[in-house]
């Protein structure tokens, strides 16, 4: 707790939606101590704690704080590509109150030091919560597992390879067994190393590009492997980063079968398709590719009927160093924090998928899956808050991106539905003026 | 059944000894009284009998072990038989063939008694229907190691006075371990309650089959043992492939004071050799009032010579 608690807060006249309760009504938010007091209709004839600074919202929506489940920060090891602080300013700007961070950091969070690490630098720099995913993998190497216990004691939420898959099925085997001992969450990137091989997605595009290929069923082999010793190992699994209509089918078999997983999706995935990378534009590399529009309507789709559980940004920040190259030499990965929530609503402007629905896959769904307090607005939780006015048009200027490293796909893009104010933990963290 | 009932008459009716599976209780306890005797014999200055005058007994490793070889030695040669060790180097064996090739050359020599290890499963019992001698399974590979759990529960019983209904934690290695499932079988057998202690990753599957409780909890596992039973982890296996890390499987699963507590507090410590400190065991309690670790070297021998005994009486011409 920090020393000097911040005083009340009153979000009054606001839409509340709680994706937890399945609420989406008229009324306040109260804050006090750092905890939600109370939120929605109950709340809105409750008078003010003393001492409350009251915020007309004119209207505009009150919901939990998002919750990033895939975030790349440059620290330690990278801190000109982002810092936690700069991750956290770029989150706190687009309605993000909690990031998950990626330990494929230099060195890699493998180590019960590390993780302590990052939370003392997140504590004195960040502005929002910070919780490190540890390595699952010893230096993410996918040979040696790593301590997994102890990295939990420490702090890690869950446990991940980065953006690299654990190739050897005996090693992934024998981790989801150990894993489930500690109840421990085991969150994969789902792409065959030796099959994926190439740069973009495979297929006519690819070729007339003159570039190679990534397959989908280097994504879809190894998610169907994965949970195939989910059901062997009776363990907990999130398929961190799934792309096409294929996965979403074999997600959907492996929930009717009972197996404990959950899949996400990046934020990409659901706003861009293959064609967006018109003239090797290096800001649309990632991993997985963007892939052809039946998959990116899949993937909403996916969404829309719960299949798909959580959406996350994928934030990974490259700098000029790593993105102006040829595209085949270029990094992968676009950064995403800023820009989560405007690009998420775009598919409700669409009439695609149900606000609160896009809302649970970036608040109480990951605040679930990794049993976490917050993530929801039910009195007593922590004081999270996101207040956003989904109609407020606005535009992404390079200039104003947050973030370190600018590599963003949406670069002077439209959008309508504007953050207006961040609150994490009772305490206000940003206001859009 | 208890100790003062006495199975010593009781005869042993096999040829060979390649494991705890398929012996009737009543065998076990009778090798168990005949080991008594043993105990007696070695404990006295002339430590010499004579039942196996004039027999051969051949040590047969093709697996590195010094307590496990010398104790038979000492078996062998305390009741009077000519003892010969042969030391296989691992390289000069490959494995099929050449084991029932080296069986035949063995068994030209007429022994007696061989006695065997291999880090093959079932090698032993392969081997022993080649030759026209008694064999004693010294432990093949994961499978068995059945004077291991006989000597294990030599000790239990001259300190609890009986092996039915209590309650043994094995833990550690149970998935490679021969000395986990000879010992399964055999507390079994005489009734007591067996329970297994491990990461999932170091069970074998079908565990929850095998007539044992299973716990990944070291402290639950331990609430209300008479016996802990510790095994030793395999170097190989200490570094990411089953377990993370010496120190994360010591801190979960080393017996040290903290978790010894959660057992009765009469529980005794167990653990067939060579122990890992600082591993699997913390040296305090390695070396502490409750560890039977050094008797159960002791008892090694006396039981050994038990089976020999036994066998020997089985064998033509005696």
């Amino acid at each position: 707790m920090a020393p000097d608690t911040p005083k009340p807060l009153v979000l009054s006249n606001a839409r509340v939606i709680d994706p937890a309760r399945d609420l989406d009504a008229a009324g306040s938010v109260i804050i006090a101590d750092g905890t939600i007091l109370a939120a929605g209709p109950e709340a809105a004839n409750q008078g003010t704690p003393y001492g409350a600074e009251v915020v007309d919202c004119k209207g505009a929506i009150a919901c939990p704080g998002l919750i990033d489940f895939c975030v790349s920060v440059g620290e330690p090891g990278a801190e000109h590509r982002e810092t936690l602080a700069s991750a956290s300013e770029a989150a706190a700007a687009g309605g993000v109150t909690t990031i998950c961070t990626m330990p494929d950091s230099d060195p890699v969070i493998d180590d019960p030091a590390l993780v302590d690490f990052i939370f003392r630098r997140a504590r004195d720099t960040a502005s929002v919560n910070v919780l490190p995913l540890a390595a699952l993998t010893k230096g993410l190497e996918g040979t040696e597992m790593a301590e997994i216990g102890l990295l939990q004691e420490a702090g890690a939420v869950a446990f991940t390879n980065g953006h690299k898959s654990v190739k050897n099925a005996q090693v992934m085997r024998r981790i989801m067994t150990y894993a489930r001992d500690f109840d421990a969450l085991v969150i994969h990137h789902t792409e065959d190393p030796d099959l994926a091989g190439g740069v973009m997605n495979a297929g006519l595009n690819a070729s007339w590009k003159g570039l190679s290929g990534v397959p989908r069923e280097a994504e879809i082999i190894m998610l169907e492997r994965d949970l195939r010793l989910v059901g062997m190992s009776r363990g907990k699994y999130h398929a961190n980063l799934i792309s096409t209509s294929d996965s979403a089918d074999v997600i959907r078999a492996g929930k009717a079968r009972g197996l404990d997983i959950t899949a996400g999706v990046s934020i990409n995935h659901l706003t861009h398709n293959e064609n967006d990378i018109g003239a090797y534009r290096t800001f649309f590399k990632m991993s997985p590719p963007l892939r052809d529009e039946d998959d990116r309507q899949a993937m909403i789709a996916a969404v829309a009927d719960g299949t798909i559980d959580i959406i996350c940004s994928n934030h990974d920040p490259q700098d000029v160093e790593t993105k102006r190259h040829p595209w085949a030499e270029a990094e992968d990965g676009a950064i995403g924090l800023e820009t989560l929530l405007a690009a998420a609503l775009r598919l409700y402007h669409s009439d695609q998928v149900k606000l609160i629905t896009l809302l649970a896959a970036m608040t109480c769904r990951p605040a679930d899956r990794l049993g976490l307090e917050t993530g929801r607005l039910t009195k007593g939780a922590p004081a999270d808050v996101t207040v956003f006015d989904p109609d407020r048009p606005w535009v992404l200027e390079k200039s104003a991106i947050r973030s370190r490293s600018k590599n963003s796909p949406f670069e002077d893009a439209r959008f309508s539905g504007r953050v207006l104010r961040t609150v994490v933990a009772g305490r206000t963290v940003y206001t859009y003026v | 059944m208890t100790a003062t009932h006495s199975h010593r008459e009781t005869p042993f009716p096999h040829r060979h000894l390649l494991g705890i599976e398929g012996l009737h209780p009543h065998e076990i306890l009778g090798l168990l009284d005949r080991a008594e005797e043993a105990v007696e014999v070695s404990r006295q200055v002339h430590k010499r009998k004579h039942v196996l005058e004039g027999r051969t007994q051949i040590n047969l490793f093709f697996e590195a072990s010094t307590r496990t070889q010398s104790s038979f030695e000492l078996a062998g040669k305390r009741l009077g038989a000519d003892v010969m060790n042969m030391a296989v180097s691992q390289s000069s064996v490959k494995k099929g063939e050449t084991l029932i090739d080296t069986a035949a050359t063995l068994n030209a020599m007429n022994p007696d008694l061989l006695v065997v290890r291999h880090h093959a499963a079932g090698a032993v019992q392969l081997l022993a229907r080649k030759v026209s001698c008694s064999v004693v399974n010294a432990g093949d590979g994961p499978h068995e190691h059945p004077t291991q759990a006989l000597l294990d529960a030599l000790t239990i019983r001259r300190h609890k006075g009986k092996i039915a209904r209590l309650t043994v934690a094995i833990c550690g290695d149970i998935a490679h371990s021969r000395v986990a499932r000879s010992n399964i079988i055999l507390l079994n057998a005489l009734g007591a309650r067996v329970r297994v202690i491990a990461p999932s990753t170091l069970l074998p599957s079908g565990i929850g089959k095998m007539g044992v409780e299973v716990f990944q909890d070291m402290r639950e596992g331990l609430k209300g043992a008479d016996i802990v039973m510790m095994l030793r982890l395999q170097r190989e296996r200490m570094n990411g492939a089953f377990i993370p890390s010496v120190r994360e499987y010591y801190r979960y699963y080393g017996l040290d004071a903290d978790k010894l507590a959660f057992a009765r507090d009469d529980a005794l410590v167990m653990h067939p050799g060579p122990m890992n400190r600082g591993v699997e065991i913390d040296p305090s309690v390695a070396d502490g009032p409750q560890s039977l670790i050094r008797e159960q070297v002791e008892m090694g021998v006396a039981v050994r010579m038990a089976v020999l005994e036994a066998l020997a009486a089985n064998l033509p011409n005696n």
